[in-house]
């Protein structure tokens, strides 16, 4: 009995050398000779493979961080400056400073808002919807409710409110990726400025109609009458193809275009007055 | 014999309500709204201005390009505007829209309804009336005709096929369309086999139409190398390929057109426009409709004018069942489903279906099974689950080697599906995506 | 024009075969079968059917009611088809608790642990009742003789299968026309006259259902037929070398579970192939190891692993047998 233990535990440690002896070779004749930094910066990376930055993945980054001589234009949006020192250490580089972003959805087509006037009842993709047809609305600029954005998003930061039917970004959560920015085939999600308190000011349309039919699709389109063009003191916002974009750079959130937009298709969330519901873009239009 | 094509297809319960209905022409409606892009290719220039009186048969837009068609004032009245209008695919488009007064139809056009069955023009001249007249394909697809007949440098083609198979459910303008007006289609297929310049053509019919068959195959006596091909009822026997296969056992090739294999298919609706076009001078603008539906009253089949409203349409139907729940332009196999009835009829509109609201909600979708119905159904010998999931997560160079391209959309595989997936709208999604890739990939 | 309309892509038809119709079929298929076992082995078949089809039920509706947190989707039919074929894999005086056992395994680890229904790699009653086997080999291979209806259960008499007589008696050396004694008729067999699991018995039962099936095209031709098709073949040239060490075809095909495999088991849709090619090689594969382990194998039957091993060749079968695309070839570029 002792010997049939003996003899196989004798057999296995054999075999086990014999293993250990053939991939000791083995990986020393197909040996990859590779920079060691690349696996370095590929740990200190979030190892999301969201894609935020451009590549393909983490250690595509790295090997283009290691490959590169400065970081100009390269920037993982989601560890964000925190990441990017660690990294800069590594490689003994200067970081590039770079600022936050948040998505944001730039639709207010809310069933009260703009009425249904026919009901979708293909595949549950905004892809199909959108080469099938203008939409559920009269608007056929605006979110087809499909959800496309939520699926692509790989960080939890939105979900489909089902009152709205339209998607709704968790903003400490959303890192900026821009996986929904991609996924909409409509362009309607924009990657602007994070500031301070996630406050925002935007227009929350996308329509590019003319005022009449923009505004007979939709109660809260922008009808790109230009009147917080003329009030915006700091040149953030312009005009083009009947549609007012303010741009988040530039916008120093003085409060003085939403006032002035006679359709409610400017948006203020997170200031100090209407500060009851918090980043909820359906409620604040109501109002 | 009765011939058929050999791999997959399905049998959808054929509901050919209006197959007895004789062809009505629709009054002239009060106002029309002519897209200036109703087919495959470049949109067409407008050439009228606000206000101007126009003619029935007079040039409104001017073909861009050669894959365009020239648009014809479909009545006699006065330009009331041109303007972006929502078209039957629910995006916007320009539009010529003309109030109608009387119907006073250019001069150059014969009125008269006598056949005349001598042809005169050369093949030249008939190419080129074709595309004055803006003939496009009547069965759906609305390829500009004349491009069609224009058999490419270094092809050879022996043999024309006209498309009698009618396979889509509900459909039945190309049936009436063959029973009244069987010496004007016999003769536009002449016309046709003398511009292409060949010796043979067969009319494949289904054989769900027998009144058709005999009618047509006692016809074709007088005329040369014209037959009638019965053949069996199985959807999508329409599709190119298939009646190809069916009709002469040749095997279009992946990639190829029918030419490749030395064949011309036309429809039978095509056929007659081009008789109208060349013996009577008459460009393309109007159609035969058929408006059907299990709860419509007074289902029917009708000669419009391009650019009537579909409302007007289903008013003539006896108006829309209260209980209607989807409206689909064209077949229910492959026609496009309304938002809004406000819109033209257009060169392709075969047909108007209104469907009650019980079947017009698609079934819950369940897991796939993987039964393979859907790939014995596929005519081309595809596997619609694989090339679906490869569309729907873009895996597009895994999608365009299992020869999604190949797809034509026939509905089979979603219609066959005991799970009731989405099959085709992923597989068309997939199928638009590698186009465009491939086309990239030639002008890169 | 009040009407607010539906807008989907095409098709605008569907057809009316659905998951659920397609499951009731095959339940309606496997009617003949259960009835035959509750004649040959009474009460005891009924307990087994009922216990097993209810737990089978139970444990998805659990799962994705109280594990996964899904809408449960036992209304589609499949867990009650998996609970007839587990009921059917095994003897008529099988304990009630080992049945249980068995639907967990089938149900919650064969199929909801790979994402439930469509996604299982291999049949899940077969992985129930080979678990079984494996883990109660006396309760899994006392059969029940049939007897007429009885109100017997698990005290029922019991005796070996034909395969088990024919295996055991080759191995001692015993001539085949010999144990061909010992054994009922090839006419009782086909009427299922005699021991074994209890919906495998009954030849003419599942052959009429496995008709049924196919004229309501549920399933083709393909599988039961190349499966049969090679036992008979594989056997046949064994028997034909040496009549008196090898049974004849009809035996093997009439014994055991090779009918109840061929025409249920095997043809299942989501561990089988997809493509008319696939399923005749599938079928193959299926009969060849099906005869191997009868005849020089362990166990006296073999189908059950063998449709177990060619289900984990199914996606290899779907990846690489295509069907044949219309068109060929042309370099377009």
């Amino acid at each position: 009995m002792s010997s049939t233990v003996l003899l196989t535990i004798a057999m296995l440690s054999a075999l086990g050398l014999l293993a250990a002896i053939i991939l000791y070779f083995v990986a020393q004749k197909f040996r990859v000779v590779e920079d060691p930094r690349i696996d370095t910066v590929t740990e200190a990376l979030p190892g999301a493979n969201c894609g935020g930055c451009g590549y393909t993945g983490c250690r595509a980054f790295a090997e283009t961080l290691v490959k590169s001589t400065s970081f100009e234009g390269l920037n993982c949006p989601v560890g964000g400056a925190e990441t990017m020192g660690k990294v800069a250490v590594i490689l003994d580089r200067q970081p590039v400073a770079v600022e936050p972003k948040v998505a944001v959805v730039r639709c207010n087509g809310t069933p009260d808002n703009a009425t249904r006037t026919s009901y979708y009842d293909g595949a549950v993709s905004c892809r199909v919807a959108h080469s099938l047809y203008g939409g559920q609305t009269g608007c056929q600029y605006g979110c087809l409710g499909c959800g496309d954005c939520v699926a692509a998003c790989k960080f939890d930061a939105m979900y489909m409110d089902p009152v709205t039917q339209l998607p709704v970004i968790l903003d400490e959560k959303c890192v900026a990726c821009g996986a929904c920015v991609k996924a909409c085939p409509r362009s309607i999600i924009e990657l602007r400025k994070r500031n301070k308190k996630d406050r925002k000011i935007y227009v929350s349309c996308v329509n590019r109609d003319k005022g009449g039919p923009a505004r007979k699709a939709c109660k809260v389109a922008c009808i790109g009458c230009g009147k917080c063009m003329k009030v915006c003191p700091y040149e953030a916002i312009t005009m083009e193809n009947n549609l007012a974009f303010i741009d988040s750079f530039k916008c120093r959130l003085c409060r003085k275009c939403e006032p002035e937009c006679p359709t409610g298709a400017i948006l203020e969330i997170g200031f100090p007055v209407k500060e009851a519901k918090p980043a909820e873009p359906a409620d604040a239009a109501v109002n | 014999m009765l011939k058929t094509f050999p791999k997959g297809g399905i049998h959808p319960p054929e509901n050919k309500l209006t197959a007895d209905r004789p062809i009505v022409i629709l009054p002239v409606p009060s106002q029309v709204t002519v897209p200036v892009s109703q087919h495959i290719g470049a949109p067409a220039v407008p050439v009228v201005e606000k206000g101007a009186a126009v003619k029935a048969g007079q040039l409104i837009a001017q073909a861009k390009g050669f894959v365009s068609t020239n648009i014809h004032s479909p009545v006699s009245g006065k330009v009331n505007k041109i303007d972006t209008v929502v078209d039957t695919t629910g995006y916007k488009q320009t539009a010529v829209v003309i109030d109608a007064e009387g119907d006073e139809w250019v001069e150059t056009i014969d009125r008269s309804a006598a056949l005349v069955k001598e042809i005169t023009l050369s093949r030249e001249q008939i190419i080129e009336r074709c595309q004055q007249c803006g003939l496009v394909g009547m069965g759906g697809a609305t390829f500009p005709t004349h491009i069609k007949l224009t058999v490419p440098a270094g092809k050879k083609c022996d043999m024309l096929i006209i498309n009698g198979v009618e396979c889509e459910p509900y459909l039945t303008s190309d049936h009436r369309l063959m029973l009244e007006k069987g010496a004007e289609v016999l003769t536009g297929v002449s016309i046709i086999m003398k511009a292409l310049g060949v010796e043979n053509a067969v009319i494949g019919i289904e054989a769900n139409k027998p009144d058709a068959i005999s009618q047509l195959t006692e016809l074709a006596k007088d005329f040369k190398g014209i037959t009638v091909q019965p053949l069996k009822v199985k959807y999508p026997q329409g599709g190119e390929k298939q009646l190809i296969k069916a009709c002469t056992g040749r095997e279009v090739p992946s990639g190829g057109l029918p030419v490749d294999v030395g064949v011309v298919v036309q429809n039978v609706g095509t056929s007659f426009a081009v008789y109208e076009a060349v013996q009577k001078n008459k460009p393309l603008f109007e159609r035969v409709v058929t408006v059907t539906g299990k709860s419509v009253k007074n289902p029917g089949n009708f000669m419009v004018r391009v650019g009537t409203p579909v409302t007007a349409l289903i008013e003539a139907a006896g108006g829309m069942p209260d209980d209607t729940g989807k409206v689909v332009n064209g077949g229910p196999m492959m026609g496009k489903a309304l938002a809004i009835t406000d819109v033209p009829v257009t060169k392709g509109t075969s047909g108007i279906i209104m469907f009650p609201a019980d079947a017009s909600k698609r079934a819950e979708v369940m897991p796939c099974i993987r039964c393979g119905k859907c790939s014995s159904a596929c005519a081309m010998g595809l596997e619609p689950w694989l090339i679906s999931v490869l569309g729907q997560k873009a895996m597009y160079e895994k999608a365009e080697q299992e020869k999604i391209t190949d797809c034509m959309e026939c509905g089979a595989c979603a219609y066959t599906c005991p799970a009731k997936r989405p099959l085709l709208d992923y597989i068309r999604l997939g199928k638009a995506t590698v186009i465009r890739m491939a086309r990239e990939r030639v002008t890169k | 024009m009040s009407n607010i309309l539906n807008v989907s892509p095409s098709p605008h038809q569907q057809s009316a075969e659905t998951t659920r119709k397609l499951m009731l079929g095959v339940v309606i298929a496997l009617a003949p079968a259960l009835a035959a076992s509750v004649w040959y082995f009474g009460l005891g078949a009924i307990i087994v059917t009922l216990v097993s089809v209810v737990s089978c039920v139970a444990v998805e509706y659990l799962i994705q009611k109280f594990i996964l947190k899904t809408k449960p989707s036992v209304s589609d039919g499949s867990a009650i088809v998996t609970g007839l074929l587990l009921a059917f894999n095994v003897p008529s005086n099988l304990p009630v608790h080992i049945i249980i056992i068995g639907a967990i395994v089938s149900i919650g680890v064969a199929k909801m642990t790979f994402g439930g229904l469509g996604n299982n790699p291999f049949n899940p009653a077969l992985v129930g009742r080979v678990f079984l086997l494996i883990s109660f080999p006396v309760q899994m291979t006392s059969w029940p003789v049939p007897s007429g209806f009885n109100t017997g259960y698990t005290d029922a008499v019991t005796g070996a299968t034909p395969l088990a007589i024919m295996s055991e008696g080759i191995k001692n050396g015993e001539a085949v026309s010999a144990l061909m004694e010992k054994i009922p008729s090839h006419m009782q067999l086909f009427y299922g006259y005699m021991g074994g699991s209890m919906g495998e018995i009954a030849a003419v039962a599942l052959i009429l259902g496995g008709l049924y099936m196919i004229w309501r095209k549920i399933i083709t031709w393909h599988i039961p037929v190349t499966i049969l098709l090679t036992v008979a073949v594989f056997t046949g040239i064994l028997w034909a070398v040496d009549p008196t060490k090898y049974a004849d075809p009809l035996f093997h095909l009439l014994t055991g579970g090779i009918m109840l495999g061929a025409i249920f088991m095997a043809t299942d849709y989501v561990t089988s192939p997809m493509t008319a090619k696939g399923m005749i090689i599938y079928g193959i594969g299926i009969g060849v190891i099906t005869v191997l382990i009868r005849t020089w194998g362990a166990y006296p039957e073999g189908v059950s692993f063998a449709i177990l091993i060619m289900n984990s060749f199914v996606p290899l079968l779907n990846m690489y047998i295509k069907p044949k695309r219309f068109g060929k070839e042309v370099k377009h570029g």
